[in-house]
């Protein structure tokens, strides 16, 4: 048995934007993964942390083929997952879980937790006798903390938390070798989202899983991951570990990320230096040329950084950074200076193509 | 005196043959100008009400809202709905979460924020497009004269709340009331929007009050913390103290859950057990009593008052001592 359990290689997710009324003609593409690599290994939990719009959850749902990828292949357990087709397929999901952010629309409110629990077993041919599928069902219960008179129970009736267990209790179910949790814990408030951390955790230990979590809040990341890619605009920024990573963080995104999460001690927070990022996230449908983060980095260069895209290339082992110039920011060789903000263009598309499409059917007919 | 003065705040929601629900129940706090007073708590503490409340925003059938809320001497409770029109806007500014959801989606930006100067300055159009552009620059947003012809679809979520804080700013008010004004925001937009909030309190001498579940973004921004559980304060005091020594068994329990970035790795969170759902009433008892690990028996019987003790106001029949672990691990 290899060590890694995932690799994906070259991942691209594109979606076409499509516009007219008849023609339904393609006008520019949403890069939303753009060329990812990373690899995870058996046991480990992966963070993959971005903010919105980053393209991360898409880069979880390619993985899972619950969008298919323009391009690029993931290979689960040494069998290419991406090239898989049909029955061989459907089996194969067994092995890979999904947990959602939201666990009240996720999960049907006219089943029974009983029901959701079972449909799975079902699928997949586990449900051999009634005696056996009871005790899976209770065991489930208890590995994710809830009573097992909640076998009778509907959705509604449980809290967000107690939700979000049921929603792990159905990930757990069939055994899986990966569980993909997206945003497990940002739907809950913050005394309940520990306890789902904590369960997460215990889990782990419990049943050897893999888990990739996909966030937004670092903090939570750092605490559960092992090892940590952070992502900007559809391409991966920075793969350490998560001690690695907070510690010396060596992209200029990563560096402006962390210093802009808040602290809850006052002490920390006074003496910080804040690296306030100008303007917004460039659209992912008309990415900027070489480095994504150039239009935004404070410690852009004059040559390089927005012509050539940098590759994420191993800095020190175990650390992988993609800049061009990380050397010499780590080093304090180049020093940040001052961004203007520049206005985000919505929509990437060329201003050659008109916006609008055939009106009708018989202006499309005689043009 | 303060600017602001709430005093014995209570909401009630009564339904026609239902529990009357005390959404917020006896709060008090008060904002002095060029101060920032945070009202932190989870989903349901009553902290949104208690803005609500404020600024005189909630249904007049099913809200009976009771106490005194004193703007520099007049209870705002007591104006009528054309004075306290008069008044909103003007002397009160808010910020609410959602910008989408509360700019019209129909209106381009700029008469957003021009209606409020024509309204309360009594601006002409031309003086007030031109103010409004500076209001915009103001708050961040690069090439203002373009984006005052926008509608609010076509700005980002981060330009949005800047566009929101620049109403609220039109008229200078001495008193702005933002409700988690960067929850939906991500965390480099939601440093460029609370630096720009910072400002404005020390630059203009706005008194602000801060709502938000986020204690992060507290610790960086609030002078005094109240710290609601179940519509009352629980727990009040000056931020370095709060955070330096939680006594509410609830803010340190809280403070425990977050994982933070500079924490030990492998380190454990300590979760508060149970959730909302399990609160008694506070006419029973205390309301966190069922989730608390320094839970009492007389926690059970009698409602904790209000009193100042260790430096702070304190709602607890057994605060937390500082040194110990409050909590131990409990089973979820």
């Amino acid at each position: 048995m290899s060590e890694t359990l995932v690799s994906v290689q070259d991942m691209k997710v594109h979606f076409p934007i499509k516009r007219g009324v008849l023609l339904d003609r393609t006008v520019g593409y949403v890069y939303a993964v753009d060329g990812v690599d990373l690899e995870i290994k058996r046991g480990e939990t992966y963070g993959l942390v971005g903010e919105s719009g980053c393209g991360k959850s898409t880069l979880g749902r390619a993985m899972l083929r619950l969008n298919e990828p323009t391009a690029g292949k993931m290979v689960f357990d040494g069998q290419d997952f991406s090239a898989l087709k049909g029955e061989e397929l459907r089996k194969m999901r067994r092995r890979i879980q999904m947990v959602f952010q939201d666990p009240l629309s996720s999960l049907d409110p006219r089943q029974s937790v009983e029901s959701i629990l079972i449909e799975g077993l079902r699928a997949h041919d586990l449900d051999k006798s009634k005696e056996e599928t009871g005790k899976r069902l209770r065991e489930l219960l208890s590995a994710v903390g809830l009573p097992t008179t909640a076998l009778r129970k509907y959705p509604h009736e449980f809290s967000g938390g107690q939700r979000q267990r049921i929603g792990i209790a159905r990930a757990l179910a069939l055994n899986p070798d990966l569980i993909v949790a997206d945003e497990p814990v940002s739907a809950l408030d913050v005394s309940v989202q520990a306890q789902v951390v904590n369960l997460l955790e215990e889990l782990q230990e419990q049943f050897g899983l893999t888990y990739l979590v996909i966030a937004h809040d670092l903090a939570v990341v750092k605490h559960i991951s092992d090892r940590v890619g952070v992502m900007y605009l559809g391409g991966l920024v920075e793969e350490a570990t998560a001690a690695d990573l907070y510690a010396e963080p060596l992209h200029p995104y990563t560096r402006a990320l962390l210093s802009a999460i808040p602290v809850p001690d006052p002490v920390v927070e006074d003496r910080r230096e804040r690296i306030l990022l100008a303007g917004d996230l460039p659209s992912p449908a008309n990415p900027p040329s070489g480095c994504r983060f150039h239009t935004r980095c404070p410690w852009r260069q004059a040559t390089r950084c927005d012509t050539e895209r940098p590759v994420l290339r191993e800095f020190k082992p175990g650390h992988k950074v993609a800049c061009h110039y990380a050397e010499q920011i780590r080093s304090g060789e180049i020093q940040p200076h001052e961004v203007k903000p520049i206005l985000v263009e919505e929509e990437g598309i060329s201003p050659d193509i008109p916006l609008v499409g055939p009106a009708s059917v018989t202006e499309a007919l005689n043009p | 005196m303060a600017l602001l003065e709430v005093r014995d705040l209570t909401v009630v929601f009564q339904r026609k043959g239902e529990e009357p629900f005390y959404a917020v129940d006896g709060v008090s706090f008060d904002v002095e100008p060029g101060q920032t007073v945070g009202l932190v708590g989870e989903s349901g503490c009553g902290k949104s009400v208690t803005s609500l409340a404020i600024m005189g925003l909630l249904p007049k059938r099913g809200a009976k809202v009771t106490g005194t809320v004193s703007y520099d001497g007049t209870d705002l409770l007591k104006l009528s709905d054309r004075e306290m029109r008069d008044r909103r806007g003007r002397d009160l500014g808010m910020v609410f979460q959602d910008p989408l959801s509360s700019l019209n989606p129909v209106i381009p930006i700029g008469l957003q924020v021009t209606e409020v100067l024509e309204r309360h300055r009594g601006l002409a159009r031309k003086e007030a497009m031109i103010e409004a552009k500076n209001l915009l620059d103001k708050v961040g947003i690069p090439d203002p004269n373009r984006r005052l012809k926008e509608y609010p679809h076509q700005l980002s979520g981060g330009m949005r709340q800047r566009a929101l804080i620049a109403i609220a700013l039109a008229c200078r008010p001495k008193l702005l009331i933002a409700d988690e004004p960067t929850t939906a925001l991500d965390v480099t937009i939601q440093a460029q929007i609370l630096t720009v909030m910072k400002e404005l309190v020390q630059d203009l001498g706005t008194a602000l009050v801060m709502i938000t579940h986020d204690l992060g973004v507290v610790a960086g921004l609030c002078d005094e913390v109240n710290v609601l559980y179940g519509g009352k304060v629980v727990e009040k005091a000056m931020r370095h103290k709060l955070f330096a020594e939680p006594r509410h068994p609830y803010t340190h329990g809280l403070l425990a859950s977050i994982p933070r970035l500079d924490a030990a790795p492998g380190e454990k969170l300590t979760p508060i057990k149970g959730s909302v759902a399990d609160n008694i009433p506070w006419t029973q008892g205390c309301a966190f009593a069922p989730r608390c690990p320094n839970a009492l028996d007389i926690c059970f019987t009698e409602t904790p008052a209000e009193e100042e003790q260790l430096g702070r106001l304190l709602r607890c029949h057994n605060p937390v001592v500082p040194g110990t672990p409050a909590a131990e691990e409990v089973p979820v």
